[in-house]
């Protein structure tokens, strides 16, 4: 058997998959995007352009998916980078598994049913009560981009935590000790030695929930209450409620076309950020 | 110890010891990982730490550098006691075991990396300078903008000297820096490292298990056993006079036997041995009747001539084998009573005498004052 048909084998059941579950459904898509809304809902066989050109009815999903997604990435990346720090540096060893394994308890419910609680916590008798209660009148949290961003957090943080803790585990503390040796404070040691080694965690981390995000409906659809809605919301709203098949494939279309572009220049720059290095060039 | 003995201080020449160590102990749980070590470092001195592994030489390093606080004791650097002082505010660098270069910037950069802690911040090109110039101290030029997965081990072990040296410690430290070498390029940066520490006019500390190493680079030994100081002195005055056994064994090698002291008499004691032969030896340290003793001699020490050649007192031996080794040959003998063990004898002598053959029986003779009488422990 040679090399190269060893690799064939290899790559066969990831491609089979590939074939049967990407390329075939977004080919679908596609051809359903140039296509029309038949009378009854559905897909009629056409080729027009009219479906993009409507794509401005629906900026508003457009719009805060191309927000809420980096800036939930954002804050997901701020707050599990110090968490995954303190459980790879800084944990006592022995608690450092269990440690982790809470994160990941919240995974054992439906992200369903945790968003739920977030509606009763952020809703008029929640957070905003209690805020009431010490003189802060009339904050509105439910139903507001930032009672998504908090759900998007609260929902993605374990898949932030899990490869920067990854990466800073397998750090070398030596080197620590080694810029510290050399001068360094703790916190320039921080800047100068974990954070950019830490750079291929991160780089993961982000990627992973930015992708996840880009197609979310649940966390919108539950703590957004309508108001604020992503492009996977309007892909149920076209595909299940008003049965515009057609649009609904322009909208999709589009979606993976604007990832795509995000997604490449964000692996250019990290790549430009770690030029040279061994462990980002490997990504 | 006198210190115009040594290479020639740094400019600023201080008149106490650089570092000192005052009966510094250090326990990790139930592990006495340094046991009341007292040493005195003097200013441009080459130090080594000598022990098996797990003696805790690492562990004496470490204290020094800072990244370990001493459980006992107190460390000196310059005359202060420095035991509540960050590593990174003391003036003090050090060579790791496994160099932990920093595989994200060149080699340029992390050679400047003390350099660019510094506060104020030198200027660029001074930097850039420094740089250069430690780069040829350790031979690396050109070398500047290459990675470190890039270099080989015995480059990388230069990057972590160049980026010791650059930043002029008043005391280096160095962890083993060659154990991971291979024998040739051990002994190339053996002398080198010498020669950087001659010319810097640094103060040096090196961890070694190898007894080689210690010997033919520092200025004195420290030799150490399980957490504590055994002997310091230079090479000569622990091979001329080790203070017990232990001590002899690990500095070169040496023929032992044990046995009982007989009688003493000033410093000469006799010490009964198996077979009831007694052999006479100088006591280093006191011995006293009864006291159980090894009697030590070098295998140079011992003169192999043929049977007949002399009526001069000596131990019929039978010869077991033969090694060639250039300047000498080591033959391993046996005694009937005495046991086994290894003659080194100069190529001068094999000239007039030898060579002797595997299963020849010769005598083995040594002069009294060759054999020392050494405490157990
Ligand atoms: N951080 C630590 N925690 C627990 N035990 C340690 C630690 N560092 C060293 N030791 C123990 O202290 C002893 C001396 O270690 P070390 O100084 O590294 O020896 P060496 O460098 O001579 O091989 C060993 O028994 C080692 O296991
Ligand atoms: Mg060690």
């Amino acid at each position: 058997m040679t090399q190269r048909s060893r690799n064939l084998l290899l790559l066969a059941p990831a491609g089979a998959w590939f074939l049967v579950m990407l390329v075939i459904p977004l080919t679908v898509v596609l051809i359903f995007s140039f296509g029309e809304r038949g009378a009854a809902g559905g897909y009629v066989p056409a080729f027009t352009l009219d479906q993009y050109a409507n794509l401005p009815a629906r900026w508003a999903a457009f719009k805060n998916t191309l927000i809420l997604a980096p800036a939930g990435t954002l804050a997901s990346l701020l707050i599990a980078y110090p968490l995954a720090y303190y459980l790879a540096v800084r944990a006592d060893p022995r608690w450092k598994t269990v440690l982790l394994v809470l994160v990941i308890v919240p995974f054992w419910t439906s992200i369903l049913i945790r968003s739920y609680a977030w509606i009763f916590l952020l809703g008029g008798r929640g957070i905003p009560a209690l805020l009431a209660a010490i003189g802060i009148e009339d904050v509105r949290l439910i139903n507001t981009p930032f009672a998504v961003l908090i759900g998007i957090v609260y929902g993605y943080l374990p898949l932030m935590v899990f490869p920067i803790f990854v990466n800073l585990d397998r750090l070398d503390k030596r080197l620590l000790e080694a810029s510290s040796d050399l001068g360094a404070s703790p916190w320039r040691t921080f800047l100068q030695v974990t954070l950019p080694m830490s750079l291929p965690g991160i780089a993961t981390g982000c990627l992973l929930v930015f992708i996840l995000l880009m197609g979310e409906f649940l966390i919108p659809a539950i703590l957004g209450g309508g108001k604020v809605f992503f492009v996977g919301n309007a892909l149920v709203d076209l595909f299940l409620q008003s049965r515009n098949w057609a649009f609904g494939s322009a909208v999709a279309a589009t979606l993976v076309i604007l990832m795509l572009v995000t997604v490449t220049a964000y692996m250019r720059l990290i790549r430009r950020l770690g030029a040279q290095r061994e462990d980002v060039a490997l990504m | 110890m006198n210190k115009a003995a040594y290479a020639p201080p740094p400019s600023k020449a201080t008149l106490g010891p650089i570092a000192e160590l005052r009966n510094v102990s250090k326990r990790f749980g139930d592990i006495l990982a340094a046991d009341g070590l007292d040493l005195s470092i003097m200013s441009g001195e080459f130090l080594s730490f000598l022990g098996p592994s797990g003696c805790g030489k690492t562990t004496a390093l470490r204290i020094l550098a800072g990244f370990e606080a001493p459980t006992t004791g107190e460390v000196l650097l310059d005359g202060e006691i420095v035991n509540d002082l960050d590593p990174f505010r003391r003036p003090v660098n050090m060579v790791f075991q496994h160099y932990a270069l920093f595989p994200h910037l060149t080699v340029a950069q992390n050679i400047g990396y003390g350099l660019r802690q510094r506060r104020p911040r030198p200027p660029r090109d001074e930097i850039e300078r420094k740089v250069k110039t430690a780069l040829e101290i350790v031979r690396l030029e050109g070398f500047e903008d290459r990675r470190i997965w890039e270099m080989s081990g015995g480059q990388q072990q230069r990057v972590a000297l160049a980026r010791a040296i650059v930043n002029e410690p008043k005391l280096l430290l160095l962890d083993e820096p060659m154990a991971a070498l291979d024998r040739k390029l051990r002994k190339e940066m053996q002398i080198e490292l010498q020669n950087i520490q001659r010319r810097l006019g640094m103060t040096f500390i090196l961890v070694t298990h190898d007894q080689e190493e210690a010997l033919s680079m520092s200025d004195r030994i420290c030799i150490m056993r399980d957490g504590r100081i055994v002997q310091t002195g230079t090479p000569r005055e622990l091979y001329d006079q080790p203070r017990n056994r232990y001590v002899a064994g690990f500095v070169g090698t040496s023929n032992f036997f044990d046995g009982v002291v007989e009688s003493v008499a000033a410093d000469q004691a006799q010490v009964s041995v198996k077979g009831g032969i007694v052999l006479a030896g100088r006591a280093i340290s006191p011995v006293a009747v009864g006291q159980e003793v090894s009697v030590s001699v070098r295998p140079e020490q011992i003169r192999l001539e043929r049977a007949n050649a002399a009526d001069r007192p000596g131990w019929p031996v039978t010869i077991l084998n033969r090694i060639f080794l250039g300047e000498h040959t080591e033959y391993l003998v046996k005694h009937e009573s005495l046991g086994e063990f290894m003659v080194l004898t100069p190529r001068q002598a094999e000239l007039s005498d030898g060579p002797f053959n595997a299963g020849e029986r010769l005598m083995a003779l040594w002069e009294a004052g060759g054999a020392l009488v050494l405490k157990q422990d």
